[in-house]
């Protein structure tokens, strides 16, 4: 269906601006109005305001990036370093393990970092990180008021983020992969 | 010895004055920080947010319920703004012109100070009459002193040596000249009703005749655009348009130099405010209390009467600048130039040919 535009030029009324003016009032006297009642935008989400009653953060909401572990309760990130060379603001830095250096929690997985740190004063919060990651292991949560008291304080580590990150449930890669690689050992493979 | 010297009556006309000029710098200083926060309040309920709630000195929040209630209406928000004020560093950015920079806020806060000498904001109390300077050409003069508002702006566009500062400087005398002349011509047709500059006279016609606003509702809607552009306020914010030019002709002012800038605006709003209500509101007569006040407490109902107009029309002010968007440049300019000078042109012929057939 087509739907034909209006295009004529204004009227004398309409360019006396009386009637833009007009529904000017009327839109910001029914704001007024209904603030004045005691509703607004923070009542209506949380039905308070802000520090005393915490924002009600919607689903899929993106905040602070925190690291996740598998259903096995394992470390998913293998040290990459993706994140850390796309994180435009450089807040994250990751120590990677070293040839000698622990092995990875999961069977089958090269590796892990020895340690994680994401500055969250640094952070922006772009989802780059979560993007990048080739693992599932970094996701940007519903953290959104990080507080702390010293600038050391706001740089998370790996233990820190772990926790704060919970069991992200996905495909674990690694685990079907080992599994596969043992089922190639017998003959006729089943998998 | 002193008594001898209080019996003058220059002396006393000294005191009387210098108590009168306190007085009302005081309640003007007053009004700014509450119109601050009226600002912020009403910005606030229009935006469905709820403003400034939170400020309130420990020892405030103690009485019961009150202390409650002001700190969630921001009643302590002002003297919390204007401490802040002061205690900010005054950075005096290395590029700038330095004896301009720091005249140009003086030069806008004082004119807007000085227009308030010649308002009649009450009749009589005692035996003084409630105007600081009773000019017989109290209008001329008024119009004199706000056509200086534009050099303390033009000349912060200079002083700070950067583009958006400079930006805003031009803008603003293109905008205030073009809106002085409709504004001067608009009052022209009460002047020629009243057959009087004296603004104390222009009362005392309304109060025997009926307020002037009826009589010429176009120049009343002339004055008050033009009222909304002398003080660059929205829609006609030109020189500031945050969005535009960084904070305009004031960017590079901090601490007190900005707060003067920002206090010179109010105080232009109230200035303007209070004109209106003189010359088209009929001042501090109400149809009922028209009669010049012979005691104290008439005197202070006349007061009251004034300034709860001018909160009226301040309001108005605040509201219209969360109400409607910014003007474009060319608009602006064709408003002024375009439309309402050659009403208010025609305005005054009109009221002219009508004030001739009339007094035949």
């Amino acid at each position: 269906m087509t739907k034909v535009v209006d295009r004529s030029p204004l009227t004398f009324y309409e360019r006396t601006y009386l009637p833009a003016i007009l529904e000017g009032i009327k839109v910001t006297a029914r704001h007024f109005a209904r603030t004045v009642q005691g509703n607004n935008t923070a009542k209506d989400l949380s039905g308070g305001y802000y520090p005393e009653t915490p924002w009600k953060v919607a689903e899929g909401y993106r905040g602070a990036p925190y690291l996740v572990r598998d259903q096995d309760g394992a470390t998913k990130c293998v040290s990459c370093q993706l994140c850390e060379f796309v994180c435009p603001p450089k807040a994250i830095k990751i120590t990677p393990p070293g040839p000698d250096g622990q092995a990875a929690d999961r069977a089958n997985a090269e590796k892990m970092p020895r340690e994680f740190e994401i500055n969250m004063l640094r952070c922006i919060f772009c989802g780059l990180c979560q993007e990048v990651c080739p693992e599932e292991a970094i996701f940007l949560q519903r953290d959104y008021s990080l507080t702390g008291l010293s600038r050391e304080e706001m740089v998370y580590n790996k233990e820190k983020l772990l926790r704060l990150g919970g069991v992200h449930a996905g495909v674990q890669k690694w685990k079907n992969k080992a599994e596969e690689a043992k089922a190639q050992e017998t003959f006729p493979v089943k998998v | 010895m002193i008594e001898d010297l209080l019996s003058q009556p220059t002396v006393q006309f000294a005191v009387f004055s210098a108590v009168k000029i306190g007085v009302v710098f005081a309640v003007v200083m007053t009004f700014v920080a509450y119109a601050v926060l009226v600002e912020r309040k009403v910005s606030a309920f229009i935006q469905d947010r709820v403003g400034p709630n939170r400020t309130a000195p420990p020892l405030a929040l103690k009485i019961p319920v009150i202390g409650r209630l002001l700190q969630s209406w921001g009643m302590f928000q002002p003297m919390a703004d204007g401490l802040k004020f002061m205690l900010k560093e005054d950075f005096t950015p290395s590029y700038v012109r330095k004896v301009y920079f720091w005249l140009a806020p003086a030069i806008t806060v004082i004119p807007a100070f000085l227009t308030l000498c010649v308002i009649p904001f009450g009749s009589n109390l005692g035996d003084q009459k409630m105007v600081i300077a009773d000019l017989d050409v109290g209008i001329l003069y008024t119009f004199g002193i706000v056509s200086l508002g534009v050099y303390g702006i033009v000349l912060a566009g200079y002083a700070s040596n950067s583009k958006y500062p400079f930006l805003g400087g031009i803008r603003s005398s293109a905008q205030m000249i073009s809106y002085e002349i409709a504004m001067g011509m608009s009052v022209v047709t009460l002047f020629l009703i009243v057959g009087d500059l004296n603004l104390s006279k222009v009362i005392q016609w309304q109060v025997d005749h009926g307020w002037l606003v009826f009589y010429q509702p176009v120049s009343f809607v002339i004055f008050l655009v033009a009222a909304f552009a002398e003080t660059n306020r929205l829609p006609f914010d030109l020189p500031e348009s945050e969005t535009e030019l960084v904070g305009g002709y004031h960017t590079e002012y901090s601490s007190m130099k900005f707060a003067l800038f920002f206090l010179g605006e109010y105080a232009n709003m109230i200035a303007s405010s209070a004109m209106m209500v003189t010359l088209f509101f009929g001042g501090w007569s109400l149809p009922f209390l028209g009669a010049p006040a012979t005691g104290l407490l008439g005197g202070l109902v006349h007061i009251g009467v004034f300034l709860a107009k001018m909160i009226v029309l301040m309001v108005v002010f605040i509201w219209v600048r969360w109400m409607l968007p910014r003007f474009r440049y060319d608009q602006l300019m064709d408003l002024g130039w375009r439309r309402f000078i050659p009403l208010a042109l025609v305005n005054i012929v009109a009221t002219a040919l009508a004030v001739a057939a009339f007094n035949r």
